[in-house]
């Protein structure tokens, strides 16, 4: 055991660099490809507005992309941690359905009244999304009393989820004119992402990877159990309301900026685990690295597959994620271990 | 069995009975619906459908729509039968109408035909289609070609002729992007928006080869660089500023036109408010064209 500590060691290294190796070209890769292609680019010092198509919107959108990915990603593996439950994923306290309804409500009480489109300008579309993300986490901590059991939370989260869903499809269905606008947010996009966005999901991200880092120990007790680690001496309960606190701000702060991208949470500490066993401080760095990695590539696909139109991220993300999960899974079952 | 003999004998009787005035009409799923007599009682589960029949002054006879038809007026205290994709089935079975109008896409007809009850699916998706819809409920309601719906459609293209003649000379050829929902979503060419548009004598900037309602990537648009921008629902597009977007001439001159709810009704139905939505249209750019 003691001589596979610095093998671990290498190996994490290993992929951390690779995957930051992956970024910087996919980012090249990114700022290159939209509705017409490497022309932009090549015309950029001469033409202001191949400039501006790569200055304002590429470059952000890509950025927007990673960042966006590290969050979903590092949310993903505090998740998986903290409820110690391989299944979970950054929108299990019901971020997304509070996210969905809150833009949902946005667009049908728009231009209903002067009241209400007053603030509607105000909070926005991102506002509304925010603020329903973490509403609903709030109401689920609410429903379950705190943050103290487990499967309480869990199962809280699932009927927040349940119910906000179910209400925002009853919004859908009363104003069909916001259905495709809906899909296109359910699906998740990087179109609206421009620099501001940019600036506040990294420092969202600064800030939780900073808290998930400093608390991962926690994390480590918890994966041996509730009374090993209350025996170690950890503060649980604080801890583990700081740990949510981190899940809800980071998946509010991507879900607000890009809409509800699929899987990436769920698969990134996954795909981590399956190329290197270790605690959960490198788990949630390695994690949100690969997040992010794999929505930049899902994008650049999104944007390049069928130019001009685009393809919806989240689908490409399932896609790509799940594939290469899939093949993980059955290339290790094949030998017999398992994922 | 007994049912379903019984069925057959009354099929058959009525079959032979009204064997010399049987009124046929063929809808856009390719069944042939077969009526004793015109229908008297509609119940219309599309607004464009519901706007088709009142506009060849039928309107007394439905006696239900969908919550979505809100046009004319009198339509509005009519019982609503739910939704096109989730109607009340229960309901329309209640009113014992003569027939069903729906949109093609509705899982509705399979249900209601099982229920004994007629159903007409037609689904106008462009120009040649509002047509080709207002001449088979012209068939429903036995009105001659000349009176109905020849007479309206002619009405419908002139007016639509003299919307793109009142345009004063700067207006043609001027480059508009039409959105149609946050995403982009855009109204090509293709779509009856684009087709309208064509007919005003301006130019999309979405080809027809895109499809009707692509969903586009954002820099195609600051690319082309549109002169007019038109907005046609309310789910908060105007509010969504894309980036990178404040380089479109339209942008930077403030030539957006954002259609409100009621506008935005007669624009994006394909129906006999065409020549209204092309008045819409035109106005917008008599006002916002450079």
């Amino acid at each position: 055991m003691s001589s596979g500590f610095p093998n671990q060691h290498r190996q994490a290294l290993l992929l951390a660099g690779g995957l930051l190796l992956a970024s910087a070209a996919l980012l090249l890769l990114g700022v290159s490809v939209g509705s017409t292609g490497f022309e932009s680019v090549r015309n950029m010092l001469r033409d202001p507005q191949a400039m501006q198509i790569v200055w304002d919107i590429r470059l952000p959108r890509t950025a927007g992309a990673y960042l966006a990915g590290a969050l979903l990603g590092l949310a993903g593996a505090v998740a998986q941690g903290l409820f110690r439950n391989p299944l979970a994923d950054p929108y299990l306290l019901g971020s997304a359905s509070g996210a969905s309804l809150g833009v949902a409500l946005a667009m049908a009480l728009f231009g209903v009244s002067p009241l209400a489109t007053h603030w509607l300008t105000r909070i926005g579309i991102t506002g509304a999304a925010f603020m329903g993300a973490v509403l609903a986490v709030l109401l689920t901590l609410l429903l379950a009393k705190g943050v103290q059991h487990t499967l309480r939370l869990l199962l809280a989260g699932v009927i927040v989820g349940v119910v906000l869903g179910a209400i925002t499809s009853l919004i859908l269905l009363l104003t069909p004119e916001i259905m495709q606008a809906m899909q296109s947010f359910m699906l998740g996009s990087t179109g609206f992402v421009g620099w501001t966005a940019c600036a506040i999901m990294a420092a969202v991200l600064l800030a939780s990877a900073l808290a998930a880092w400093m608390m991962s120990h926690v994390l480590d007790g918890l994966a041996l159990g509730e009374a090993t680690a209350q025996s170690l001496g950890l503060r649980l309960p604080q801890m583990r309301a700081a740990l949510v606190a981190v899940l809800a701000l980071a998946t509010g702060a991507a879900v607000a900026q890009t809409g509800l991208i699929a899987f990436v949470g769920l698969a990134a500490p996954h795909l981590v685990r399956s190329v290197v066993k270790t605690t959960h401080g490198r788990l949630i760095m390695l994690s949100s690295l690969m997040g992010a990695v794999l929505l930049m590539a899902a994008d650049i696909l999104a944007r390049w597959l069928i130019a001009p139109q685009e393809l919806p991220v989240g689908v490409l993300t399932a896609v790509l994620g799940g594939g290469y999960l899939l093949w993980l899974m059955h290339r290790h079952s094949g030998r017999g271990s398992g994922l | 069995m007994d049912k379903w003999l019984l069925c057959g004998f009354l099929w058959t009787i009525s079959a032979l009975s009204n064997h010399a005035q049987a009124l046929q009409v063929t809808d856009d799923r390719g069944v042939t619906v077969t009526f004793v007599q015109s229908p008297q009682r509609i119940i219309s589960l599309l607004p464009s459908l519901t706007e088709s029949v009142c506009a060849m002054d039928q309107c007394q006879r439905l006696v239900g729509v969908d919550r979505y038809s809100n046009y004319p007026a009198s339509v509005r205290h009519l019982p609503v039968l739910g939704g096109g994709l989730d109607p009340n089935i229960e309901g329309i079975v209640a009113l014992k109408p003569d027939v069903v109008l729906l949109a093609t896409s509705s899982r509705a007809s399979q249900r209601l035909e099982s229920l004994g009850i007629k159903v007409v699916a037609l689904e106008p998706r462009n120009h040649t289609d509002v047509r080709r819809v207002l001449k088979k409920i012209g068939l429903l309601f036995e009105i001659p070609e000349a009176q109905g719906a020849d007479r309206l459609w002619r009405i419908i293209d002139t007016s639509v002729s003299a919307a793109a003649q009142s345009l004063p000379a700067k207006v043609r050829g001027v480059r508009v992007y039409f959105e149609v929902n946050r995403g982009p979503y855009a109204a090509g060419e293709s779509s009856f928006i684009g087709e309208t548009l064509t007919r005003l004598g301006v130019k999309n900037i979405v080809p027809a080869a895109l499809g009707p309602f692509p969903r586009l990537n954002p820099e195609f648009v600051v690319r082309a660089n549109p002169d007019v921008i038109m907005v046609g629902s309310r789910s908060m597009q105007s509010m969504a500023a894309y980036p990178g977007w404040s380089s479109i001439k339209a942008v930077r001159e403030q030539r957006i036109c954002v259609f409100g709810i009621d506008e935005s009704d007669v624009v994006v139905r394909p129906g006999p408010r065409m020549a209204e939505a092309a008045r819409i249209m035109a106005k917008c750019l008599e006002d916002k064209a450079p």
